[in-house]
């Protein structure tokens, strides 16, 4: 079921609510705020809302000042101008300079459809988590980044929020006890676990509703911070089910799988199939086209777990 | 020209100038020419201009001053020392392991730095961010930024101008260190950023072009600039890069240069 309610309206709100009892946050765009949904922010808090126009360097060394200042300046663009765009100047005057910058990638991957293959982040996870310093946080619905903004706006340093800004599919009704810093343990299984982040987790689920038509059991954890990533929920998977799958929406390199197998490599090896964008670059097209074209639909997470049990099998 | 060598700020120039001859030449190797270029500007701001206080480094009040061209880190280091802000023995410290003054300027390690630069062109953005945030809780502190003239080859320097003008930040004052030189030769040479005063009026701000050794000077303008509203300041500074010490200046090689103990030693002036 699709949310009732876009995430940048979500996420527009919740930071007017919390700016009304927060005077040092702020709100800084180049030039995308009918995009990112902000417009109702810089209605209410002119003042501290600022529009730097296209010069997204520009932005994120404002914000490094606003931030020396005690201020909590919010930075969005597409995910690809936010991050590789800015590498350099969020690298210096953001992490080294370990300041309370927040940065909001919209679009992400395959979900800036049809600006195409120039505005697709395949690799921002990638960028920021070689960055010291910088958190990664992806909230797969609306319900999540309700819950989650608060955190968010509290959390005292760099942190990137990767953002997903229409109706994603619903995953949670309601999230009571909201952590930045945890996963979710959505169902257990004992066949195989698949963790997954953003708009993977709904497919995720789905992926493991019609494995157990197959008489599989099949677990789901939602990570949503990415760095610093959850080990215990990842170890608990592993140790459960004897087999991961990941999906996500970004580059096999560098981004959830990575940071899972990073962990799974160190802690408690298992057999691993992951599910992503396979070292390319986007296209222009529909997110249902190209999730087809990618390989990161429901279907490819069943198939990976199937993959991913024989692995287990020709292992034992 | 008439220049008071002997006034209180040119000869704290002077001192700022020495010690940092002294501090790299300790060392053996470091960013001389484009550190003692910028005596005069420091002096004229830690000195006279500047609302500060080194027993309170991080008073919310302050004037803040970025120095955005990164690498005369050790300049200012002296600078911070001779005002007080810790002792003048720590110089000799300098990019040594473990050090809190590494070559380029670091917020989080010196007390008295207030931003961290390096990175050429990202200093002016937050020194841009600092007076925002002065207008948003109407504090009436000032920005002083010091740039480099091959600095504003970066379009970053650029995108912050016009955005400072944009917001009419008249608590802004940019002083532009023009020693017309760079790693790879003279900035007219390499990419001419010149004229570079005009640059700066074309995108909006209030403009003075002087004569960057003399500090009183300097002070001088800088009080001038205070009184404009609506508008951001830059100061060009017609300077030399290596001015005063005889072996580089004027020199692109000066840069960052290798030093005996007889060269900086000889380069020191009563």
């Amino acid at each position: 079921m699709t949310d009732e309610r876009e995430m940048r309206q979500v996420y527009t709100e919740k930071l007017i609510e919390l700016a009304e009892k927060d005077d040092s946050i702020c709100v800084l765009e180049a030039d995308l705020m009918k995009s990112t949904g902000t417009a109702p922010f810089f209605e209410k808090f002119p003042e501290r809302s600022f529009d730097v126009g296209i010069a997204e360097a520009n932005m994120i060394g404002v914000a490094a000042g606003l931030a020396s200042c005690g201020k909590k300046p919010f930075c969005a663009s597409f995910t690809p101008f936010i991050t590789r765009r800015c590498f350099d100047q969020i690298a210096i005057s953001v992490c080294y300079s370990n300041l309370n910058v927040k940065l909001i990638g919209t679009d992400p991957s395959i979900m800036a459809e049809i600006n195409g293959g120039t505005h697709m982040s395949m690799e921002d996870i990638g960028i920021m988590r070689s960055l010291a310093n910088m958190v990664i946080f992806e909230p797969c619905d609306s319900a999540m980044l309700s819950a989650s903004m608060e955190q968010v706006v509290n959390y005292n340093g760099p942190l990137y929020l990767r953002l997903f800004r229409k109706k994603a599919e619903k995953v949670f009704d309601k999230i009571e006890n909201f952590d930045l810093f945890k996963g979710i343990e959505i169902s257990k299984g004992k066949d195989c676990t698949i963790i997954a982040s953003g708009i993977m987790v709904s497919r995720a689920v789905n992926a493991a509703k019609t494995l157990k038509k197959e008489g599989l059991s099949v677990g789901v954890s939602e990570i949503h911070t990415i760095k610093p990533i959850d080990k215990d929920i990842i170890i608990s998977a592993a140790k459960r089910s004897g087999a991961i799958v990941t999906a996500e929406n970004h580059s096999i390199y560098n981004g959830l799988s990575s940071a899972v197998s990073e962990v799974l490599s160190e802690n408690f090896p298992v057999p691993l199939t992951r599910v992503g964008i396979n070292d390319r670059f986007g296209e222009v097209g529909k997110a249902a086209y190209l999730s087809e074209v990618f390989h990161i639909t429901e279907n490819d997470i069943c198939e990976a777990v199937r993959t991913c049990i024989k692995k287990k099998k020709v292992k034992k | 020209m008439k220049v008071n060598e002997n006034s209180y700020l040119n000869t704290q120039a002077k001192k700022i100038r020495n010690l940092t001859i002294e501090t790299i030449g300790k060392f053996g190797v470091g960013h001389l020419g484009g550190s003692v270029s910028i005596a005069e500007a420091l002096s004229a701001i830690y000195f006279d201009a500047a609302n500060v206080d080194p027993k309170n480094p991080k008073w919310s009040e302050r004037d803040r001053i970025v120095l955005s061209k990164g690498h005369a880190g050790s300049a200012l280091y002296c600078a911070l020392a001779l005002k007080g802000y810790f002792d003048i023995s720590l110089l000799d410290t300098l990019n040594r392991n473990g050090t809190i003054l590494p070559s380029h300027c670091d917020m989080n390690k010196t007390t008295g730095v207030d931003m961290t630069a390096g990175s050429l062109g990202q200093g002016l953005s937050a020194a841009v961010g600092m007076a925002l945030a002065g207008k948003i809780d109407k504090k009436d502190y000032t920005v002083y930024c010091i740039i480099g003239d091959g600095e504003c080859q970066e379009g970053q320097i650029w995108e912050a101008t016009m955005f400072a003008a944009a917001k009419k930040l008249d608590n802004l004052i940019v002083l532009a260190d023009n020693n017309k030189m760079q790693i790879d030769g003279l900035t007219k040479d390499i990419n001419n950023i010149e004229p570079l005063d005009e640059k700066f009026k074309s995108f909006g701000f209030n403009v003075y072009s002087i004569y960057g050794h003399d500090a009183d000077l300097i002070a001088k303008t800088i009080k001038k600039a205070k009184k404009v509203t609506g508008k951001p300041t830059v100061i060009v500074l017609d300077t030399v890069k290596g001015k005063g010490v005889h072996f580089c200046e004027g020199q692109v090689s000066s840069h960052s240069i290798t030093m005996t103990e007889e060269m900086w030693k000889s380069a020191i002036k009563e």
